[in-house]
């Protein structure tokens, strides 16, 4: 656990002192919520209704930038070698490097949870389903998108194809996630929690998944 | 697995391939043909169109009932969606064996079945938009748990075809390509449940071959159908495997030749530039 811990706390302390994700991938998302806005042409009623669909596609944008970063502050100087050298176990490493991603998302939803409630006039109807559901996705999210950034490393193209890689696995996260919001949100009535099952469910799967096929992939890196 | 492996024309030598077809795959390819020839004609002309009201009693639906001619595209398309869910079944079997054996042939075998999947997947949605128009009243139907599936399962594999491009090192394509398609297998099931939960709504009929409440003649159209298909399917994969076996080939042992090439030219260049310097420095001594 210290050594998890240890890899995620240097990662945040990277963005603490470059602050690419607070300059860059935290404005991109409100850039999102904006382009929506207009190109919907919406009265606000409209936004409303689709506040929780528009969130978790622009969270999901956001996420792939997200994930290119993390990819790219071990690339920069070469020190998937070093993390290895370690000798801390792969799916420590995945732990760590995810959760780092993780934190970095939840702060993104925060800002951008704020930004439908001015822009969108959304309201927190029931706040504990809503971050306890965005807690669920954010975990599935940061699994499935730190292998897959680790994938789509050492290729020319690598910045291209992780998109296509990462959004169709993650279609299933998009539809629990906004159904549990749209119950959360008060836009859809449902069950949010069933919703909020089927996420913690894909978070542990994602995260399973992760932690077992990092080894494999880490290898050329 | 020989048969396969064997040289694709057995009269030519290994460097002037031209083909990767073979008696075998050419027989196979015009069965094939034909066979899709005959089905077009059953399917189209002499099967009835779908006008008839069934009532077999309360236990059992009545099935292909007032589809009209439009039932025609099911012959193509129910055979074309079972070859998709059998190339990507393929392809996750391969990316097992992949991962277990670290195997060039079974690495192969995935990316057959992948591209040729993704062309059948391709297939199944076109031919079900179009069937779905005059049935469904619509090309597409947000929430079909089979479409939306479908749908995934195309852009996933859609993506995995692209990832291969993108590495040139066949070993180390074989093994991350391998786990971005069990991640795709995975995912199906999920995507499946999920959208099913979702909407819990198909416009898809259920199987109807069990309750034997299709004619013959349309079963046995259904049935050849299923068969024609599968041999297009072994036959474009008996072709794609070629192709990707030969891309192996020229990867690994056209590399070698090339190396052992270059080394022999730079052998008789040093030759060259001793013989040279030696008889400089003779001229140089006289």
């Amino acid at each position: 656990m210290r050594e998890i811990w240890a890899l995620a706390r240097k990662d945040l302390r990277i963005e603490a002192r470059s602050k690419v994700v607070a300059t860059q991938i935290v404005p991109f998302a409100m850039v999102i919520l904006v382009l929506f806005g207009l190109a919907l042409d919406a009265d606000s009623r409209t936004l409303r209704d689709l506040a929780p669909g528009l969130f978790w596609v622009a969270t999901l944008f956001a996420s792939v930038l997200a994930i290119q970063r993390s990819v790219a502050v071990e690339t920069i100087s070469s020190t998937f070698e070093a993390l290895r050298l370690s000798g801390a176990p792969a799916w420590k490493l995945f732990a760590g490097k995810a959760l780092a991603v993780a934190i970095q998302l939840l702060a993104i939803e925060a800002v951008l949870g704020l930004g439908i409630v001015v822009l969108y006039r959304s309201s927190f109807q029931d706040p504990v389903l809503i971050v306890t559901a965005a807690v669920a996705a954010t975990i599935a999210i940061a699994s499935a998108g730190s292998l897959y950034g680790v994938l789509a490393v050492g290729m020319g193209v690598r910045d291209t194809i992780l998109p296509m890689l990462l959004l169709p696995i993650m279609m299933p996260v998009l539809v629990a996630a906004t159904r549990a919001f749209g119950d959360g949100l008060g836009t859809a009535a449902l069950n949010g929690w069933t919703w909020t099952g089927l996420l913690g469910l894909l978070a542990v799967i994602y995260a399973t998944v992760g932690a077992l096929a990092y080894a494999v992939v880490i290898e050329d890196t | 697995m020989s048969t396969i492996l064997a040289e694709p024309q057995s009269t030519a030598s290994k460097s002037d391939v031209t083909s990767t077809s073979s008696k075998l795959t050419l027989a196979l390819g015009g069965a094939s043909l034909l066979g899709l020839a005959v089905l077009l004609v059953l399917a189209f002309v002499i099967t009835d169109a779908d006008q008839r009201v069934f009532d077999r009693g309360a236990d059992l639906e009545p099935l292909l009932t007032g589809q009209g001619d439009a039932v025609r595209l099911l012959y193509v398309h129910f055979p074309v969606a079972m070859v998709t869910y059998t190339a990507f079944t393929l392809n996750a079997i391969g990316s097992i064996a992949v991962l277990w054996k670290k195997s060039t042939w079974w690495d192969n075998t995935a990316a057959a079945a992948a591209e040729v999947g993704v062309l059948f997947c391709g297939l199944t949605l076109a031919t079900g938009s179009i069937w779905g128009r005059p049935i469904w009243n619509t090309w597409w139907k947000w929430g079909d748990v089979r479409l939306m599936t479908t749908t995934i399962l195309f852009l996933i594999f859609v993506g995995y075809l692209a990832y291969r491009r993108t590495m040139t090192d066949s070993r180390v394509r074989a093994k991350r390509s391998a786990v971005v398609g069990l991640i795709g297998a995975i995912n199906i099931p999920i995507v499946y449940k999920s959208v099913d939960w979702w909407q819990n709504r198909t416009l898809h009929q259920q199987s109807t071959l069990r309750d034997r409440s299709i004619e013959d003649l349309t079963l046995f159209t259904m049935i050849f159908g299923m068969v024609v298909f599968m041999a297009i399917f072994a036959w474009l994969m008996v072709h794609r495997f070629r192709i990707g076996w030969l891309e192996h080939q020229t990867e690994t042992v056209g590399l070698e030749a090339a190396i052992i090439e270059r080394r022999a030219q730079t052998s008789t260049a040093i030759s060259d530039a001793v013989t040279d310097s030696r008889s400089s420095t003779e001229t140089g001594s006289d």
